[in-house]
């Protein structure tokens, strides 16, 4: 249990870190490296809460396509490798006490409800049992969720293609 | 197969039996032809020959052809004890516990339905490929009135509201899209748009009907199911009133209805056979046809029987009034189409709210015919007078378009209910039906509508007195557009014929009980084939017999309304005649002046002396008595009718709707302050809020 | 291990990424940002999943996983198509809804 505990202090730590760093940084690349320790560190979480196949889900997915997609986002819209001076605005007064009040409310409900709630010891999930509730149990989400990702693919290609009368434009 | 359940529970000699037959068994194959050649037009219309006209005729043909075998299956099996509906179920996917079907249910509606919208799709079909002839959106047209078939077909075939609810929506889209198929003009796409919303309004009393009616049934979609349930008081009757009501709206804005039919004039901006096939002839009777096939629900909710008012009933007979006055105003053709449509629908919604079913769905069959007739009609007389729908720039058109006139003069005889036209049987059944009998002492009825058989009566006159002034402005007269009219092509004029013929002899398939004149096994064959009988579903209603008064009563006021308009436009013209010093004497000249002809014939021709004291007196009296009554009602039903429009219709009904969004402007005036445009400040609220109510969630619960 | 430190841990997580939604001038660190707020909600699910012993917490990470994928991959599509018309991808300067 002191093991699990360590390995959960590490993560954290790393995670709020490096979090911390993707909203402050100046450096749109950095922070969108910084990103993928805070993912990494969350798949590590889930392989410590057992869920083997998020995890690695959470590696694929995430670390593999998003953080792809994202640099490719950076590439593409012309932000400048290095340091940049107005990635931020200047009054960040008000949303950092809003942050600060939605930690305070949550750490305090938290405390509140769940107390010292210990997990189960054995809280592993195979694979197999997400699979088994995925295609029976949970179905229509699974299909509904494959349309989604068919109307994401053609809404991305038609909003980001160009039209020919712009090409133009820009010639 | 669930039908077991709805065995008879009826006091028959012989038990209900259930309908066989293939064609019954495999009606879901009707819907699939349109909708087959839906998809075909839509991927390769455009490089058909025949620019995707021939899958649409190919289609609607088989579909028709189809219809009729199922027609003739199920009279074959209709029998004396009653008949049981065929259903057929397949399960679409079940979740969490809850099996969704998908269904077919075919009775005697279904049968009645089928047959109309196939044979009016196959007739417009037919007129289109010569009306349409190289309009830039030839194929697109052709898809969306294949895509229209195959909804419609789907719609009168459903077993479960839930597919009438998909259905239902289908139609809209085609409704739509056909409204706005000259889109480049703004009026055309802002009718389209206007039809659109005013039917999403009752849509949404759609789903709550349906939802309700889901829940208070046990969870079933099943229209057989709602229907018994609600009939054998499984349903208490609060639920089903409010159910009712819901599904009201949805009846009113596709079926227009007071107040929500002014979508269906602007819908006539749409090609013509679109107004015939759609706005007049099928799917604005869908709303109609809700109501019949969840009879049970609004029998129920609305204690039809035995009363002597009820909403339903209101809605309709003020319909059929406002349509028919509103028709006087108009000088578009297709508009006094337009409204004379919302009158014949109020008239079906009236009857079903009386419980005269049959009358009701008799009416929606005749009317589907001699509408449809009339408007085919007014597209050909629009081809032959360059275009143009205003009834100005018509007139004469009589001889120049012969086949068009005879046919338009047939429809519009049996819309006026001139006996024995189709109109007539199908009017005095529903005036029969509404049971508010007084002095004309027929027997039956479920209830005492009084006030529904006065309002019929009176439309009846206005109905006949329309008519006749559409036709004479058009077809009489002396022609006055441009150009050179002309008879149209076969492809139209066919269709009109065969339109013309059903609207003569149609009428007869459902003589009235105790009609002496045949025997007893001719009457009622629509009503004996097409009503269910000896099963739960369907609530048991009275059928009226009708009295010869009535029916001979209807005719007089139908007649006194053709004659009235007759003469006030003859008179009319006379004046205008006089004043212009025209010298043109044979065209214009009425009975009234023929007299005068008669008078100076006599005076020339055997003696002198007789002129004098009685030929003034009788020119006195045929110049302040005729003059003034003829003329007052003339001119009276012209003003009603210009009133209720300019005032009631433009004002009040477009008040209403005018008020609503000034309120909501106002609103957005003081409520536009918050709105930055800055997505961060949005972001900054509502984070704000969340964590605001996730508080004072904390503290109080 | 108690449930109330991957909650703690998942708050934190979450308000990280408010502050840099509210605060970020580029549209890409926004979206960044919303990703950090997605992750936050998927350990929730996935600890609750594991105090009640049900799968249905990891099931329905998996389908954030997924909305995820589709809200980045359309959002960014967005942010080309801003920084296409207006050169920079400032949403500050995105007001056209401005009442």
């Amino acid at each position: 249990m002191v093991a699990q505990n360590i390995a959960f202090g590490v993560m954290v730590g790393i995670m709020g870190l490096s979090a911390i760093r993707v909203v402050t940084t100046r450096n749109v690349v950095h922070a969108a490296l910084y990103l993928m320790v805070v993912l990494a560190t969350v798949a590590g979480l889930f392989l410590l809460l057992g869920a083997e196949f998020l995890g690695i889900t959470q590696v694929l997915i995430y670390i593999g396509a998003v953080i792809v997609l994202f640099l490719f986002g950076i590439m593409l819209t012309g932000a400048r490798i290095g340091k940049e001076k107005l990635l931020s605005h200047r009054n960040k007064v008000p949303a950092l006490m809003i942050a600060t009040v939605i930690t305070a409310v949550s750490i305090y409900a938290a405390i509140d409800y769940f107390g010292a709630d210990k997990l189960p010891e054995e809280t592993r999930t195979s694979t197999k049992e997400v699979a088994n509730s995925l295609f029976s149990q949970y179905i229509i989400p699974f299909e509904v969720a494959s349309v989604l990702l068919l109307a994401a693919l053609i809404g991305a290609i038609v909003i980001a293609r160009r039209e020919p009368h712009e090409e133009n434009l820009t010639k | 197969m669930t039908a077991t359940i709805f065995a008879a529970a009826e006091t028959s000699t012989e038990a209900a039996h259930q309908a066989t037959g293939w064609f019954l068994d495999n009606i879901w194959i009707l819907p699939l032809m349109p909708a087959l050649s839906f998809f075909a037009i839509l991927f390769l219309g455009k490089k058909m020959r025949c620019r995707g006209s021939d899958p649409g005729l190919l289609t609607t043909g088989l579909a028709l052809a189809f219809s009729i075998a199922a027609g003739i299956q199920w009279l074959g099996s209709v029998g004396e004890g009653g008949t049981l509906p065929v259903v057929g179920e397949w399960k679409w996917y079940s979740a969490a516990g809850f099996d969704l079907s998908v269904g077919t249910l075919v009775d005697g509606l279904t049968i009645a339905m089928i047959f109309v919208v196939s044979l009016v799709s196959f007739l417009v079909h037919v007129y289109s490929t010569d009306y349409v002839k190289g309009d830039r959106r030839y194929t697109h047209y052709f898809a969306f009135l294949s895509l229209f078939t195959a909804s419609m077909l789907l719609l009168v075939i459903s077993n479960s509201t839930i597919q009438m609810i998909v259905a239902w929506e289908l139609v809209g889209v085609c409704s739509f899209s056909l409204i706005s198929h000259w889109w480049e003009d703004k009026s055309n796409s802002g009718a389209g748009l206007k039809a659109m919303l005013t039917n999403r309004v009752g849509d949404i009393g759609l789903l709550i009907g349906v939802a309700i009616l889901f829940f208070a049934a046990g969870g079933t979609f099943s229209v057989l199911e709602i229907n018994s349930l609600a009939l054998s008081g499984g349903i208490s009757h609060l639920v089903l009133l409010v159910a009712a009501c819901a599904l009201l709206a949805a009846v009113a804005s596709k079926s227009g209805q007071f107040p929500l039919y002014t979508w269906l004039p602007d819908a006539m901006a749409g090609p013509t056979p679109v107004s015939a096939l759609i706005h007049a002839a099928t799917m604005v009777v869908a709303g109609v046809f809700l109501v019949a096939r969840l009879y049970g629900v609004f029998f129920e909710g609305f204690a039809i029987a035995g009363s002597s008012i009820n909403l339903l009933a209101l809605i309709g007979a003020a319909t059929t009034i406002f349509g028919a006055t509103l028709a006087f105003a108009q000088t578009d053709i297709k508009r006094v189409l337009a409204y004379s449509t919302i009158s014949q629908l109020g008239y079906m919604v009236m009857a079903l709210g009386v419980g005269a079913w049959t009358a009701a769905i008799f009416h929606l069959f005749t009317h589907a015919f001699f509408k449809a007739c009339l408007f085919l009609g007014s597209g050909s007389v629009s081809h032959a007078a360059g275009g143009t729908f205003d009834m100005r720039k018509m007139g004469g058109l009589k001889q120049h378009m012969p086949h068009t006139y005879k046919t338009f003069l047939i429809a519009s005889l049996a819309l006026a209910g001139v006996a024995p036209l189709a109109g007539f049987w199908s009017k005095d059944e529903i005036l029969a039906g509404t049971g508010g009998w007084g002095i004309f002492g027929g027997t039956g009825g479920n209830g005492a509508y009084t006030l529904m058989i006065v309002m019929g009566l009176i439309t009846t006159a206005l109905t006949a007195a329309y008519m006749t002034r559409c036709v004479y402005m058009t077809f009489h007269g002396d022609y006055r557009g441009e150009g050179h009219p002309h008879e149209s092509g076969k492809r139209i004029v066919v269709p009109l014929w065969v339109l013309a013929g059903l609207a003569t002899v149609a009428g007869l398939v459902n003589l009235p009980k105790g009609f002496q004149l045949v025997p007893k096994s001719w009457t009622e064959r629509f009503g004996h084939f097409i009503e269910p009988h000896g099963v739960t579903y369907f609530p048991k209603i009275e059928h009226a017999t009708p009295s010869w008064t009535l029916g001979i009563f209807s005719i007089i006021v139908a007649g006194a309304g053709i004659s009235l308009t007759v003469l006030y436009i003859k008179r009319k013209q006379q004046i205008a005649e006089r004043t212009s010093q025209s010298k043109l004497a044979s065209v214009g000249y009425n009975i009234l002046v023929n007299k005068y002809y008669l008078d100076h014939l006599y005076s020339g021709i055997i003696t002198k002396t007789v002129r004098g004291p009685l030929a003034a007196g009788v020119n006195r009296f045929d110049k302040t008595v005729i003059d003034g009554v003829v003329n007052a009602a003339g001119k009276t039903s012209v003003a009603a009718g210009n009133i209720i429009y300019n005032q009631i219709d433009q004002k009040i009904v477009d008040g209403l709707v005018n008020a609503t969004a000034i309120q909501t402007e106002e609103a957005g005036e003081e409520l536009r302050k918050i709105q930055t445009g800055k997505v961060q400040h949005y972001g900054s609220i509502m984070f704000a809020s969340a964590i605001v109510f996730t508080l004072l969630i904390i503290i109080f619960i | 291990m108690t449930v109330t430190q991957f909650v703690i841990a998942s708050a934190v997580l979450f308000s990280i990424g408010v502050y840099g939604v509210l605060v970020r001038r580029s549209a890409v660190m926004v979206l960044m940002s919303v990703e950090l707020i997605l992750n936050s909600v998927n350990i929730n699910l996935v600890a609750f999943g594991a105090l009640h012993d049900n799968i249905a917490g990891e099931v329905f990470a998996l389908f954030v996983i997924t909305v995820a994928a589709a809200e980045v991959g359309v959002g960014l599509a967005l942010v080309l198509l801003i920084f296409r018309n207006r050169k920079n991808i400032n949403i500050h300067e995105v007001d056209l809804m401005k009442g």
